[in-house]
């Protein structure tokens, strides 16, 4: 049994590892862009011993560039090294802008679904704050977050880290995967290995990363 | 039949009064960096309600300290033997993880400055509280009926009364607005008294299911897994709690099935099924673990290195598993027997965001 049917849009821990193993796989085969590093699945440990059946997957090293330092680039790109000292100017502002986020996916029991955790830093390692962090959020994502300050990105406890990281509230995952999943016409054991994928999709948007194309092609 | 549910009944009110009634006296320190005033102000001495959380006591505390403050505001925050206490967990349950033997007062340390942000999350005063119980009574909703609606289609002022119950520890108040949640009691069957069970059988009415076709039912549970000395005699040697990560936290919900053979579920069986690998009750197991002690005894010396590996790798593996077992099951301050009726606990002694809170004392190996 490949994983339970996931028809309610949940998906069982079986499912789960399935899922998580088949994303990371499947990124390994397409050719993603240089600046995405690979998903990795991280056993979790409990009392100093590595569970088997428990852990949680993570993309960590993601580098986002801050507002406006792609256009720095842009320009000096143009600028054919004519001044040495706008160059160094350059540099040192496009480094100074350059976030680093950890992305961490891990499966709640409570709610049948993984969970996105995240975080970052700056190249200095001091952790950003939600103010911060709200330079690498799409629009959309602003909007939702002024609306529902408590429901939808809060700083709450990694539950395998047992430190703060921002998370994307879960109450609902279950009803759009159900929409999202009932769309999709494949067998219910293609539906649990592809659930990852698909809710990466949604998930990925809303915190702005940016997932290859080439994940949902045959 | 009627007399006996009616005895039930009754005593199931007795157990809400003492929950809600629960309160752990506390002498709250100002913290030695933030004295601004000499001599240092007295410890402030109350009691935190079980069911509460810290930062609704901070207003109380900051009035006591008034005179003695920095100048400033800053996120307020308490410590116990230089650990930072997790606001989001309730005050009892804090109390019954962290003081092995029940210090009476609870010696807190107080901070008005440098909020530990990289181990505990941002709390804004009441409003962060408020807004963690919403956020788990909607998750322990979600885990009974399988969605969280019935707390999503609460009016705001269901919300707000339900709340300022919670804070006022006002049981009567609370009892008015949850019964309409429609969240309980868990039954020996599986069945609970539900919305969407009430659904079910109108839709089984124009719909006719084969029967045990619905979903098993759920209770929500977060455990707090606390390794002791594996030697230890008496529990107040306990050493204490220095940091976060040697405490595991488990928020996983426990799925009642009916179990072949038992009349009831008891809190040792359905601590087996949430936290197996602190219960050796498998009797091979125990062999093997035989075996492979006995095996140490005859080992012969002439045995070449790369054979002894093995053996003393699957040694260790014993003792992890032999070592590890429960000493102490903790439930709002009580020592609970393991053959005590799972649900009858869940049922009576949970909190009000319907999580029932389970702290566990296991002994381990020296990491």
């Amino acid at each position: 049994m490949g994983g339970s049917p996931v028809g309610d849009g949940t998906l069982s821990l079986d499912g789960f590892n399935t899922s998580a193993a088949a994303l990371v796989k499947r990124w390994k085969e397409i050719e993603v862009d240089d600046f995405l590093p690979d998903w990795t699945w991280k056993p979790c440990s409990k009392m100093g011993a590595p569970s088997e059946v428990e852990g949680y997957l993570a993309l960590e090293g993601v580098y986002r560039g801050c507002g406006g330092s792609q256009e720095q680039i842009d320009e000096n790109d143009n600028s054919d090294g004519a001044d040495a000292v706008a160059c160094d100017t350059w540099v040192q502002s496009s480094s100074d802008n350059v976030h680093v986020y950890d992305f961490h996916v891990v499966y709640s029991y409570s709610y049948k679904v993984p969970v996105l955790y995240f975080q970052g830093h700056r190249s200095d390692g001091q952790l950003l704050t939600l103010d911060e962090i709200k330079h690498n959020l799409p629009s959309n994502s602003l909007k939702v977050l002024s609306e529902s300050k408590w429901t939808f990105i809060t700083r709450e406890e990694h539950p395998h880290l047992s430190r703060p990281w921002f998370t994307l509230h879960p109450c609902a995952t279950s009803d759009w995967m159900k929409l999202l999943l009932e769309e999709s016409k494949v067998a219910i054991e293609e539906q649990s290995l592809r659930y990852l994928s698909a809710w990466l999709s949604v998930v990925g948007q809303a915190v702005g990363l940016k997932i290859p194309l080439e994940l949902y092609c045959n | 039949m009627a007399a006996a549910h009616e005895e039930a009944a009754a005593w199931s009110e007795e157990a809400a009064r003492r929950v809600w009634g629960g309160a752990v006296p506390l002498q709250v320190h100002l913290h030695d960096a933030d004295v601004t005033a000499l001599p240092p102000p007295p410890p402030f001495l109350t009691l935190g309600p079980r069911i509460g959380y810290l930062p609704l006591l901070i207003p109380v505390i900051k009035a006591h300290f008034s005179n003695a403050l920095p100048p400033g505001v800053d996120t307020v925050w308490f410590e116990y033997k230089g650990l930072p206490l997790k606001w989001y967990v309730p005050i009892g349950v804090l109390f019954d993880l962290l003081c092995a033997d029940p210090e009476r007062p609870w010696n807190l340390i107080v901070h008005f400055r440098g909020y530990p942000s990289e181990i505990l999350s941002p709390c804004e005063g009441e409003e962060s509280v408020k807004w963690s119980y919403m956020n788990s009574l909607k998750e322990a909703t979600f885990v009974i009926t399988g969605n969280s609606k019935s707390v999503m289609n609460m009016s705001q002022a269901d919300q707000v009364a339900l709340w300022e119950s919670v804070m006022k520890g006002n049981l009567d108040g609370y009892k008015n607005i949850s019964t309409r949640l429609k969240l309980g009691p868990f039954e020996e069957d599986g069945l609970i008294r539900t919305a969407s069970t009430e659904r079910q059988r109108q839709q089984s009415s124009d719909e006719p299911e084969s029967p045990g076709s619905g979903k098993p039912c759920r209770v929500p549970v977060r455990l707090y897994v606390r390794g002791v000395q594996e030697d230890l005699e008496d529990i107040e040697d306990a050493l204490p709690v220095r940091d976060w990560e040697i405490v595991s936290y488990i928020n996983r919900p426990f799925e009642i099935r009916k179990v072949e053979g038992r009349s009831y579920i008891t809190l040792e069986h359905a601590l087996q099924i949430l936290l197996p690998e602190f219960f050796n009750s498998d009797t091979q197991t125990a062999g093997e673990v035989e075996s492979a002690a006995g095996d140490s005894d005859t080992m012969n010396p002439s045995r070449s290195s790369q054979e002894v590996e093995p053996a003393s790798a699957s040694l260790r593996e014993a003792d992890i598993t032999k070592k590890a077992k429960v000493k102490l099951v903790r439930v709002q301050g009580i020592e609970l027997d393991m053959d005590i009726p799972f649900l009858w606990v869940a049922n009576n002694l949970r909190n009000p965001e319907y999580y029932l809170h389970i702290c566990v004392y296991v002994a381990t190996r020296k990491q």
